[in-house]
């Protein structure tokens, strides 16, 4: 068993996403599958060797400090599932 | 021959000698999406008043000497892709109503070029899948056989071009979503090198793999869209420099002396026996026209599934965690119900299965006490995977072999397994982790009438040779002139 229904729990959370119960258990049978499907990649020996995290090895991509043309403030509203035309609106936080 | 079974290049000609208007021609493609949709279901979105008036246009900017080089082409674009003021929803019902303020850079060289665009294409929701079955709102049909998956995650797109309801189109490949459906649809697809087209505004998925690239008829046609999306975008900056050679030019080259790897461990048990014969006859053709074939390996190959589903999973649960309800897609407020609520309620809501299960996987790989067995070892052996190709490309030119190990399943067979799903991408995965150019060619069909490809995989900023082989085997062949009975 590779993750429990307890760690599910806890990603599920970390990911914020609900889960019922019944997903949540098929869920946990699909993953474990799947992470068994990975073991493979423990018995290879990887000492010494960097990751790869690019697939170019292009760094350094800049441009001139200057402002640009960006989203007009009726532009960045436009899909706002609420608004009061100056700000998105969300529910209560504190 | 009728308007929808045009190549891009026949369609391009016909227009520039002004023997059908694009008026003309966008009318017919839009009687064959209503001929075509109700047993394809290509399209999520369909924009035909609008696209008509883009005809109209074209058609008075040819006669002012003003025709870019897709001037008046009718086709629709995979729904992944931003475009302005056009509904763009990823195939995921958490954007069903989104409407994106800007377009893609490549959508924006698209319309400098003078396309006219038709509509979006259905797909397996935010690139996830090999079948378009994680759509969220309908799955596509191949129209060579319509109780075929067209492939995915770009098989509305694949879909549409095989049946004529688009002329040509763009696609996107994180794992293999251009090459897979365009092998299953009989048509030619390419993933360009990563970062030869810019991926502002390409929805992301996978940031370190995401691609995307041109599903079209022919070869000839791909390097005509190619040339139109390449090139380097300063809002990218993972966009590549590298200058943008003439890629028209690169066709005839012929492949006479070139030197063409065959991997061993692409031609390993469950890999069907119709698919093997194909391409090896296609192997055949080239080595007839002066190819040289050798044996070659890549001992890795059997590691791209499990460093594929570990980092694309990751980088995606990254990505996808911009969908929280706050500044645009679906939005579940409950009664009394706080943010976190939101957020919750949301993202259950709006994300399909497929998504669930991918977001979880790459939320525990990245996770503390998880992070270096799974993400840091996947990261090491992707270099592995890379050194692999680096060595052989030091041997080879091209590197050729199946797209598939199957041709297209049915509707349904693998939907309840999401392991076999993700088996059916063990020869286009590794390239997609090398950064390198691949491209599907039509190879044939099986027996049942499925298409069949061929994968040709060029080193980095190689899409000439990709180019020069594709052609040089479709000049000697009919797959691609072939059209479904639809």
């Amino acid at each position: 068993m590779k993750i429990s229904a307890s760690e599910v729990a806890h990603v599920a959370a970390l990911a914020r996403l609900r889960l019922s119960n019944e997903m949540s258990a098929k869920l946990t049978g699909q993953l474990n599958d799947i992470l068994t499907a990975m073991d493979k990649l423990a018995k290879l020996d990887t000492s010494g060797v960097p990751s790869t995290n690019h697939a170019l090895e292009l760094s350094g991509a800049m441009r001139p400090d200057r402002a640009r043309d960006g989203l007009n403030h009726d532009q960045a509203l436009a899909n706002a599932p609420d608004s009061d035309g100056q700000s998105f609106i969300v529910p209560k936080v504190i | 021959m009728e308007l929808h079974e045009l190549s891009l290049t026949q369609a391009v000609d016909l227009l520039a000698r002004g023997e059908v208007s694009s008026l003309e021609l966008t009318k017919a493609i839009i009687k064959r999406i209503e001929d075509t949709e109700p047993q394809v279901k290509a399209y999520l979105t369909l924009t035909g008043e609008a696209a008509l008036e883009q005809a109209k246009a074209a058609d008075q900017a040819r006669e002012k000497g003003q025709a870019g080089p897709l001037c008046g082409v009718p086709a629709g674009l995979k729904d992944v892709l931003c475009t302005a003021g056009m509904r763009t929803t990823c195939g995921s019902k958490i954007l069903n109503n989104f409407v994106p303020p800007f377009d893609a850079f490549l959508v924006k060289k698209l319309k400098d070029a003078g396309m006219v665009l038709l509509g979006k294409h259905n797909m397996d929701e935010f690139a996830m899948g090999s079948s378009t079955e994680n759509s969220g709102f309908q799955t596509s049909h191949n129209p060579w056989d319509l109780a075929a998956i067209p492939g995915g995650s770009s098989g509305g797109t694949a879909a549409s071009v095989a049946a004529g309801s688009s002329l040509f189109s763009v696609g996107t490949d994180t794992g293999g979503s251009i090459r897979q459906p365009a092998s299953h649809c009989g048509v030619v697809g390419l993933k360009p090198t990563y970062g030869r087209v810019s991926r502002f505004g390409l929805v992301a998925f996978a940031s370190s793999l995401d691609q995307a690239g041109p599903i079209t008829r022919s070869v000839a046609d791909a390097a005509m869209v190619l040339s139109v999306i390449a090139g380097h975008d300063p809002a990218d900056s993972t966009s590549d420099p590298h200058p943008v050679p003439d890629y028209a030019a690169s066709l005839e080259h012929g492949v006479k002396g070139l030197k063409l790897g065959v991997p061993r461990e692409f031609f390993v048990e469950g890999l069907d026996p119709e698919v093997e014969t194909t391409v090896k006859a296609a192997m055949a053709e080239l080595t007839s026209q002066g190819a040289e074939l050798m044996e070659v390996s890549l001992p890795h190959t059997e590691y791209a599934l499990p460093v594929y589903y570990i980092i694309a999973p990751a980088e995606a649960s990254s990505n996808l965690a911009r969908y929280d309800g706050v500044k645009y897609g679906l939005s579940v407020r409950s009664e009394g119900g706080g943010l976190l609520d939101m957020y919750l309620d949301t993202r259950s809501q709006g994300f399909g299965p497929e998504v669930i299960r991918r977001v979880m996987l790459g939320t525990y790989a990245l996770s503390a006490g998880y992070y270096d067995a799974y993400y840091g070892k996947a990261g090491q052996v992707r270099t592995l995977i890379r050194r692999d190709f680096e060595a052989v490309f030091k041997k080879v030119d091209a590197i050729v072999g199946p797209v598939t190990p199957t041709p297209a399943f049915d509707i349904g067979q693998k939907v309840d397994d999401p392991l076999q799903m993700y088996l059916s991408d063990v020869f286009t995965l590794s390239t997609n982790l090398a950064g390198l150019p691949g491209m599907s060619i039509p190879a044939g069909f099986s027996k049942a009438g499925r298409p069949i490809g061929l994968q040709i995989i060029g080193p980095h900023f190689a899409e000439e040779t990709l180019f020069a082989v594709g052609h040089a085997y479709e000049q000697a062949t009919d797959h691609h002139l072939r059209r479904p009975p639809l």
